[in-house]
């Protein structure tokens, strides 16, 4: 029986679907009687939402949200002085731009273990295990996170389900998981004086569906040779309406942007169907889509690790493979 | 302006999956034989960044380049005086081998201070061994002082920086007082490589080294919070099914036909 402090993110569709995730792995830390108090800070307008969590806090304050992206000083303080005052123990954040940042800050203001990208955690003895990828995905490693305090745990997208609470967050009549206790703490004593201040912004112009969303990815890697054959992934892409992919030295040649980028240091997917192209399955880019449920691989060279990570392979020259499997998917479809 | 670079030399990231081994006891990783290790590759992104710095300055600007480990290969460490870098502080000790992130980032802390001030701290945005992405952000904390992560361009501005960093759907650009810490990725481009001449002005200069106990942390601060049981291999999924044909055209629809039959197309 625990309390678990969750770090929440609301987006452009509310809640995020990590966030949620982050609730079913905090309902099984706390354990039976135990309780989920979940925080949002900078969150625009948001109404309590029908999370399955015991209580919400939902923090405003101007010098939160988007003005604070840059370096998060004020979500840091307002969270370590929340969590300071609620001493749960275990302190949950999503791997996200504002998790990588925030989670260490506070767990080193809050002189508490930490770990992050971490794919599981359980109760051992009055420690937390978490078992996390090592070495790009290479190894995977088991900590035992000790110390005094609350641990702060930090999880890879896609670690947990999400899908068990998504009927109760958009259904006011399920009794099971309706509105959370909301409760009071004022933010504005624990902000300092900001170090920084977000100038711009720049949107890389994406048409279609996210990669993240993606249920079909087609990636290329440095095999393709060039930026063209990339204009050919887009079309294979948007027949079977799905996102474009890409191996990190496709994106370090400059032949596709790095928000394309699948993999450790890039986007993690999962979708129904990863199809790849002159990918050789290097662990780090594996780590963004291994999770996916089919990886298809074309590559020349029939000892290519990706082929022990895919479930159909072809051993063949991509310029010859994939306009004859556009076109047949063409005529089939 | 005085520049601090963190870096740290790991085992060669670049190996294929099949060499990758642990060793007997199976909770330490065991590089592949005749592989030398490298600095990290975030961490050259971040020298990189530092020389840009430097070059562009109109006023003196020296980079110093600290590193925390055990049994260094000096060569590999040189590269970074080799590519432009002034000076390479080694805090080189056995027990350092027993630090965890937060006691890594004590030690940095501690050296920061002993070796500064510094106006900027440059690190690469993680290590490729532990990937672990949270000591720099730990040290900005210790040091209180500013952060900014996975940064693909810095420019200097008198007592301020500006900074774009990289977000999932594009970039940001954030004005940030110094002295700040900037971590530091492979978008802003590719590390140079060492000339010649650089190679010999590196030679010529030796690291200042330092043994942990002379930085005047208590063994409460270096104590590990976070403690590995165990490394595993994962097990890779097998073998792909694979598709065949008369030539990679004819393969390309069958594999078409095929995923049509799983109803995945
Ligand atoms: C800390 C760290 C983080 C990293 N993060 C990421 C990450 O997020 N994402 C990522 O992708 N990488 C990442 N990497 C890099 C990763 O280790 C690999 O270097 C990279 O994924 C290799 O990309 P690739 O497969 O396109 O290139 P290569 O490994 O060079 O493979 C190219 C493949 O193309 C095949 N090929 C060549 N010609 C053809 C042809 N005509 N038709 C078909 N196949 C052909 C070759 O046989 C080969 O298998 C990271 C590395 C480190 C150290």
């Amino acid at each position: 029986m625990s309390v678990i402090l969750i770090a929440g993110e609301t987006g452009q569709q509310g809640v995020t679907q990590q966030t949620l995730e982050l609730v079913t792995a905090a309902r099984s830390l706390a354990g039976d009687g135990g309780e989920v108090i979940a925080v949002f800070t900078g969150a625009q307008d948001a109404v309590a939402p029908a999370l399955p969590a015991d209580s919400v806090y939902l923090l405003k304050h101007e010098a939160l949200g988007e003005k604070d992206s840059g370096t998060f000083d004020a979500a840091t303080d307002v969270l370590s002085a929340l969590a300071s005052e609620l001493d749960p123990d275990i302190i949950l954040f999503a791997r996200t731009d504002r998790g990588s940042v925030v989670a260490p800050r506070l767990a080193m203001r809050l002189r508490s273990a930490f770990a992050r990208d971490c794919v599981a955690a359980a109760w051992d003895a009055g420690d937390v295990i978490v078992t996390r990828p090592v070495h790009g995905g290479n190894a995977n490693a088991r900590f035992r996170l000790a110390g005094k305090g609350p641990c702060v745990v930090m999880f890879r997208p896609g670690a947990h389900d999400a899908g068990a609470h998504d009927a109760g967050a958009h259904d006011p009549a399920s009794s099971t998981t309706s509105s959370p206790e909301l409760r009071n703490f004022d933010p504005a004593p624990h902000i300092r004086e900001s170090r920084s201040k977000l100038l711009r912004t720049g949107q890389e112009q994406k048409e279609g569906v996210r990669l993240e969303d993606a249920e079909v990815v087609v990636s290329g890697g440095r095999g393709l040779g060039g930026p063209e054959p990339f204009t050919q992934l887009a079309e294979l892409a948007d027949l079977l309406g799905g996102a474009v992919g890409a191996s990190r030295a496709a994106c370090d040649a400059g032949w596709i942007d790095h928000s394309h980028q699948v993999g450790l240091t890039g986007k993690s997917v999962s979708p129904r169907l990863y199809l790849s192209f002159g990918i050789s399955g290097a662990s780090q880019h594996m780590a963004g889509c291994s999770s996916s449920r089919n990886i298809v691989a074309v590559n020349t060279d029939a000892d290519a690790s990706i082929f022990g990570d895919a479930r159909f392979g072809v051993v063949g020259d991509w310029e010859k493979v994939l306009p004859a499997f556009i076109s047949a998917v063409r005529d089939i479809s | 302006m005085r520049i601090a670079v963190c870096a740290k030399q790991v085992p060669d990231p670049d190996i294929p999956p099949s060499q990758f081994k642990l060793s007997s006891s199976g909770r330490a990783v065991e590089p592949p034989r005749n592989v030398s290790p490298v600095i990290n590759g975030f961490d050259l992104n971040a020298v990189e960044a530092a020389v840009r710095i430097k070059e562009s300055a109109d006023s003196d600007t020296e980079i110093t380049v600290i590193s925390v480990g055990h049994g260094f290969a000096l060569d590999v460490m040189k590269r970074a005086l080799a590519t432009g870098a002034d000076r390479l502080v080694l805090v080189d000790d056995p027990s350092a081998q027993d630090l965890d992130a937060a006691g890594t980032a004590q030690v940095l802390a501690a050296t920061l201070s002993m070796h500064g001030p510094f106006d900027l701290v440059l690190c690469g945005r993680q290590a490729s061994d532990w990937d672990q992405a949270h000591v720099p952000l730990f040290v900005a904390e210790l040091m209180d002082i500013p952060c900014v992560t996975v940064a693909r361009r810095i420019d200097i501005d008198g007592a301020s920086a500006t900074v774009e960093r990289v977000v999932p759907d594009g970039y940001q650009v954030v004005e940030v007082a110094l002295p700040a810490l900037v971590t530091v990725s492979n978008e802003l481009g590719e590390p140079r490589y060492p000339a010649l001449k650089g190679i010999m002005a590196a030679s010529r200069k030796q690291p200042e080294v330092h043994k942990l106990d002379e930085l005047g942390l208590t063994d409460e601060q270096i104590a590990p919070m976070v403690e590995l049981i165990s490394l595993e291999i994962p097990q890779r999924q097998g073998r792909a099914e694979m598709i065949d044909g008369a030539d990679d055209a004819e393969k390309g629809r069958n594999l078409a036909i095929r995923l049509r039959h799983e109803r995945l197309i």
